[in-house]
């Protein structure tokens, strides 16, 4: 007979040295359920996410599963107890197989032996179930970032846990795998297993969770069915205060061609891709994941050749063989993976806000420190990074914070043309929406922006044309007024 | 204060407080610790390590690892002796026809050669490990055993006997009441803690060791970084390798086995990170004092060479162990 919770929590407090992170914290899940656990950055939600895994130890408050008291003193003992987490840090090995990393820990044997045919099968039939296109020999490395996030759902999923706790399981990947995601969870509910969502993706809340909890600054705020409820709501709650619109637009493009890209080409990656963009444009490239964007920034931007076509930066044939060079034209880069290839996470907030535009302010190679030091202090207070000095270092910000650490260094170097490749990923609505205000502040002094994104509202919202890729190719641009849900998607599958 | 800035101040001081402990026990162990000869000599017999530790602090802050340091000590020791010998000044002169005659001048030379060979090991591990992607354990691993063998191809197996005085004097000498092998210790540790902490060079090293990929996407030559470490590497275990040769009136064909191993403890010791991206220069210079204070105890204590190393050994697991911010998985 099924309890009628299956996870309850009270009173949970946690406090790390210099900040309460979770106080008095309440929670319940019923079998067969998904509940969506929201809240801004700093909310508290990671914090309670590792506690109830046992990668933290609760200071008080109560914890049943299944009715039973429960304290986890390692994962282990909470995965075998039946609860199972798809984390938001990729925790993959990369130099193992797709097989071998789901079956991390808990590999079949066959004597004192690994037995990689069943892996290899048993791995192969949990990724079929999902309907993931993934080899289970495939080793991680090679693998898109996307990919690594589907192998973290499919290890996740294997455990054959309980309760199955899903950290913005969907920050990697694409539309389509988001809708195999969510079949699966409907199976899994169906089996009266609980689902405990936590996404900054408000429209997914409402698409698949059925009940929902607010923590807002380590606190509960409030709990309830999504039935209930709306959107506004949802946000008002979530930010503890009204959020007046989503999206900030108050840029308009004029006609002077400031980029334009044709018939650029990197075999395997992207072919023929031919656009322009304007001064004063947000130009939208939306595609699914292995689409072939985030490669043709990378073009763009001289990290990786391209194969065929021309690059024009203000009406000039530029040549982009390295970063650098793409710095002297004017170009910046938000890479899509702030902790892979966006920030220095061994350094502090100053040394990653200054280091692409140390060549401007040197002197005979010396760092001059009043200078240095005005510049950060005018990034920090601009996009107002929330750290306690410029000294911390930067893995220590919430996910938000980092990102506008990464945009503080990218507007040091003055560019023209700023192209952004999944700005939004992993940060919360307040967040968000300073992001689009600054998008759209950039784009309105007369320079481009490029945003690539795989949130389709957002593109929606922020962008004057989209560009559509397809399997590494261009099926179409929309401009603000013909693009629609129907319309972006219809080109994009 | 918050708590990670407390972190890091503890990092960076902590390990200096250890050395003051260490002292002040070793002051209580030996009476003899503390006279102003025995403290001279300390830091005569650690300046050597810290040098070539000093170069090894560049190239671990990059993630990098130079193996090679104690065979380049020992092939610039012979390259450079043997310019300053008569018998290969006279060759010189006799070959070019051109008298220079003897002198101090000779020690320019010797120096110049020396440093030239530990530039080339610095140039050919740097452009394997920056242009060709060969880790960089596998090419220094490498180097260590080439160098060696050039040692002895270059000597024919012989040491470098009877060196001139205007040469021992780099090893030997005294200025300010301070062996010269301190002073070039200082020099170098300062012209190095100016490059790290007040450069434009030192932000790229930091950027390069710690997210490669962020460093060449913010239009860092990361290559050129990751070359120019190995080079400062080599050239500081050349100068090493000169001042030994210099103390010992000799360059000998074995001089400089193991040195590695030290030079990496010191960096170790000094809280320099082997993931990259983390450490001072500060940490490593007490770092190499501390080898050279538990050296000297041992020495004065009069404990066996064997035991002395089993214990060195210790410490410098020890070392890590004791500080928290350093051990992994915390």
């Amino acid at each position: 007979m099924l309890e009628k919770w299956l996870l309850e929590v009270d009173s949970v407090s946690k406090r790390f040295p210099g900040v309460q992170a979770l106080s008095n914290v309440q929670f319940r899940l019923r079998p067969g359920s998904v509940h969506a656990l929201c809240g801004g950055n700093g909310a508290g939600k990671s914090t309670f996410v590792s506690i109830l895994m046992g990668f933290t130890h609760r200071d008080t408050g109560s914890i049943k599963l299944r009715g039973q008291e429960v304290r986890f003193s390692t994962p282990r003992q909470a995965m075998r107890a039946g609860m199972s987490v798809i984390q938001q840090e990729l925790s993959s090995v990369l130099d193992m197989t797709v097989a071998e990393n789901i079956y991390l820990g808990r590999e079949p044997r066959r004597g004192p032996f690994l037995d990689f045919p069943t892996m290899n099968a048993n791995a192969a039939a949990v990724l079929g179930r999902l309907n993931f296109p993934i080899q289970p020999t495939a080793k991680l490395r090679e693998l898109s970032l996307a990919e690594r996030q589907l192998v973290e759902i499919a290890k996740a999923l294997s455990h054959e846990a309980d309760v199955i706790i899903m950290d913005e399981p969907t920050s990697a990947i694409g539309e389509a795998e988001v809708e195999r995601l969510f079949e699966t969870i409907r199976l899994l509910t169906a089996e009266g297993k609980g689902v405990i969502y936590v996404s900054h993706r408000l429209s997914e809340i409402f698409q698949i969770a059925d009940s929902y909890t607010v923590f807002r600054d380590g606190g509960f705020v409030e709990t309830g069915a999504i039935k209930d409820i709306d959107r506004r709501h949802l946000i008002r709650q979530i930010l503890g205060g009204d959020l007046k619109d989503e999206f900030v637009k108050e840029n308009t493009p004029g006609a002077t061609r400031l980029l334009e890209v044709s018939g650029l080409t990197r075999t395997g990656h992207f072919q023929d891709v031919s656009l322009q963009v304007h001064a004063g444009e947000i130009l939208g490239i939306f595609g699914l994941m292995g689409s072939g964007r985030s490669e043709f920034f990378e073009c763009l931007f001289g990290i990786a050749p391209a194969d065929r076509g021309e690059i024009r930066v203000k009406g000039e044939r530029a040549s982009i063989g390295s970063p650098s060079a793409a710095m002297a034209l004017g170009m910046a880069l938000v890479t899509e993976d702030r902790k892979e290839s966006g920030l220095v996470l061994t350094s502090s907030v100053n040394d990653n806000i200054s280091i692409a535009s140390l060549k401007q302010i040197t002197r005979l190679g010396f760092v001059p420190r009043r200078r240095e030091a005005q510049n950060v202090r005018r990034m920090v207070d601009y996009f107002s990074i929330r750290t306690p000095s410029v000294r911390q270092l930067v893995r220590n910000l919430s996910g938000g914070n980092q990102q506008k650490v990464v945009l503080g260094r990218w507007l040091l170097t003055d560019p023209d043309i700023l192209l952004l490749d999944e700005p939004t990923r992993g940060i919360d609505v307040g967040s968000k929406r300073e992001m689009y205000r600054f998008m759209s502040n950039f784009a309105r002094e007369g320079k481009a922006v490029v945003m690539v994104s795989s949130e389709l509202p957002e593109v929606l919202g922020m962008a004057d044309r989209i560009v559509v890729f397809r399997d590494g190719r261009m099926a179409g641009t929309l401009t603000r007024d013909q693009a629609t849900q129907e319309s972006v998607m219809h080109l994009a599958a | 204060m918050d708590h990670a800035l407390l972190a890091a101040y503890a990092r960076r001081f902590g390990i200096f407080i250890a050395f003051l402990v260490l002292c002040f026990a070793a002051s209580l162990w030996n009476d003899n610790f503390f006279s102003e000869g025995n403290l001279i000599n300390v830091l005569r017999q650690s300046s050597i390590n810290g040098i070539l530790a000093i170069g090894m602090t560049f190239v671990i802050l990059t993630k990098g690892i130079d193996l090679s340091v104690g065979s380049v000590v020992a092939l610039a020791g012979v390259v450079s002796a043997s310019f300053a010998t008569l018998s290969t000044q006279m060759m010189i002169t006799d070959l070019f026809g051109l008298d220079i005659g003897a002198g101090p001048h000779w020690v320019g030379i010797a120096i110049a050669f020396g440093l030239l060979a530990g530039l080339l090991a610095g140039v050919i591990n740097g452009v394997l490990v920056a242009y060709f992607s060969v880790p960089a354990f596998v090419v220094t691993l490498g180097m260590l055993s080439a160098a060696r063998g050039a040692t002895q191809v270059f000597t024919d197996g012989m040491p470098v006997p009877a060196l001139s005085p205007d040469y021992r004097w780099i090893g030997t000498g005294e200025l300010f009441g301070l062996p010269s092998p301190v002073i070039i210790l200082a020099v170098v540790f300062l012209v190095g803690w100016v490059a790290l902490t007040q450069t434009r060079y030192g932000r790229y090293v930091y950027a390069v060791g710690g997210n490669e990929k962020s460093a060449k996407t913010s239009g860092i030559n990361t290559r050129g970084i990751i070359l120019s470490v190995y080079i400062i590497s080599g050239v500081l275990a050349a100068l090493g390798g000169m001042l030994l040769a210099a103390r010992t009136g000799s360059a000998l064909v074995q001089a400089g086995q193991a040195y590695e191993l030290d030079a990496i403890a010191a960096v170790v010791i000094g809280g320099t990170s082997l993931a990259g991206g983390v450490g001072t220069l500060f940490g490593t210079l007490v770092g190499a004092l501390i080898i050279g204070v538990v050296n000297n105890i041992l020495q004065l204590e009069g404990v066996q060479a064997y035991y002395q190393l089993i214990i060195k050994g210790g410490i410098i697991v020890f070392a890590v162990l004791l500080d928290p911010s350093r051990r992994q998985g915390s």
